[in-house]
């Protein structure tokens, strides 16, 4: 209970601080952010964009992992926990595609432009619609979770061409695309010390806010199904 | 080895009998070209387009064909005797080499016309073409057959597999693209060798899952 009430003060002070600290040419208070050339005013979307496509990543490294786990044992709880761990990636991964295309059509002057980078995202959204088309499409509970557990691995395979390969190599508009002088705002560090804090600390409040999430889902799951098969006994 | 290659010439055999495939898929790639052909009209359209517009036409003829494989077994109803007679992956072997006979034999005809109904396409650097159609056609018969697998098991068969495999086959497609391009552009080897590289990287990823996995799909 008590970290929750520490995620929900971290999640706050982060939005609070992400939003209303000004940007500034020189910096001299603690609460003042740097000017990035490049940038300007609209860096402070960086400290929800990329979390959330960094979430979006994780959810789909834990359900190849669950089906992983899945093939091995055979055990239905690790489908559900696959299931969950999809549908907030899904949700994650539209996120990362608005807040992407907002963030485009201020520094990039369209709200889409088939950079390398923007098009992995929407491939990634592509994968999480592809996996769930598959899973509505049988009937059989093992069949459908062995199968969505296949498809699974294969995209999560393909997955490193899209997020690592590809927008470093060919050329494209987001930080760190071949044509690029520099590798981003994060890894030359033009951010200065309290704006990596607040970054970092995003990145981790949105993680733990992501397993949580996960855990109610799952469980909310598992406890559906036994439900449905009169495991638990209703009183 | 030699069991998967005689799966391989029975699955040759019950084609050439029936002409099934190669005729609808024939008519496939000309019906295509002649919608693109209409669709431009009296427009000439630039080199990259018609780079690009070339592995369009790869890409659904390729949706159309390749599930044929595991779907007419499950249609016809010999999937669980292919399952007595063989090991996982013996059948596998024996689909992915009909497939690649069929994609190769599919793309070299999609090229050919190609090049004759477009004058854009014009290859300046023809050895480079070469290189990257082999590799990208090995590519997409992997990617093709493990999800042709997987969707011969699921229902919605034909509406399923273009909606599963673009993701899979994209980065393929995308680096296809592009080596292509350099093609019709007349770029080195020493400036693609980056994409060739991911091609082939892309191959053989591919391959080492998709026989890792097929038990799992086969197997009911």
């Amino acid at each position: 209970m008590i970290w929750k009430i520490f995620l929900f003060l971290l999640l706050c002070f982060v939005s609070v601080a992400g939003i209303s600290f000004p940007i500034v040419d020189n910096p001299q208070a603690w609460y003042e952010f740097p000017f990035i050339k490049g940038l300007e005013q609209n860096a402070k979307i960086i400290f929800f964009h990329v979390p959330t496509a960094w979430l979006t990543v994780i959810a789909f490294f834990m359900t190849a992992i669950y089906s992983f786990k899945y093939l091995r044992k055979k055990n239905l709880d690790d489908d559900a926990k696959s299931y969950a761990a999809a549908q907030l990636g899904i949700i994650f991964c539209i996120l990362a595609t608005i807040t992407g295309s907002v963030w485009a059509k201020f520094a990039w002057g369209a709200f889409w432009s088939w950079d390398p980078r923007q098009t992995s995202i929407f491939a990634l959204l592509l994968i999480y619609g592809a996996w769930f088309a598959l899973r509505s499409s049988i009937e059989s509970e093992e069949k459908r979770a062995t199968l969505s557990s296949v498809y699974a691995i294969i995209a999560f395979v393909t997955v490193p061409f899209f997020i690592f390969i590809l927008p470093r190599i060919m050329t494209g508009l987001h930080p760190g695309s071949a044509d690029d002088t520099n590798a981003g705002p994060i890894i030359d560090f033009k951010m200065n010390a309290n704006m990596q804090l607040i970054f970092f600390l995003s990145l981790i409040g949105f993680t733990i806010l992501y397993f949580w999430m996960w855990r109610l889902g799952y469980k909310s799951l598992i406890y559906r199904d036994k439900l449905n098969k009169q495991l638990i006994i209703r009183s | 080895m030699n069991k998967s290659y005689s799966l391989f010439k029975k699955d040759l055999h019950s084609e050439l009998r029936t002409r099934y495939a190669i005729n609808s898929l024939t008519m496939f790639i000309i019906v295509t070209l002649s919608v693109i052909l209409f669709s431009i009209g009296n427009e000439t359209i630039s080199q990259s387009l018609t780079g690009g517009l070339f592995w369009v036409v790869i890409f659904f003829t390729s949706m159309s064909g390749l599930s044929r494989v595991f779907v007419s077994e499950e249609e016809r109803g010999t999937s669980l005797t292919l399952q007595l007679i063989a090991a996982p992956s013996t059948v596998f072997s024996g689909k992915l080499l009909f497939n690649l006979i069929l994609v190769f034999a599919m793309n070299t005809v999609i090229a050919i016309l190609y090049s004759a109904l477009f004058e854009a396409f014009v290859l300046k650097n023809f050895a480079l073409f070469l290189v990257s159609f082999i590799l990208g056609n090995i590519g997409l018969a992997f990617a093709s057959t493990i999800i042709a697998a997987i969707i011969s098991k699921a229902g919605a068969k034909g509406t399923l597999y273009p909606v599963l495999s673009f993701p899979i086959l994209l980065p393929l497609i995308l680096t296809s693209v592009q080596l292509t391009l350099f093609s019709i552009d007349g770029t080195s080897f020493e400036t693609a060798k980056f994409e060739l590289a991911i091609v082939v990287c892309y191959d053989v990823i591919i391959l080492t899952v998709s026989y890792l996995l097929f038990d799992f799909i086969w197997k009911e």
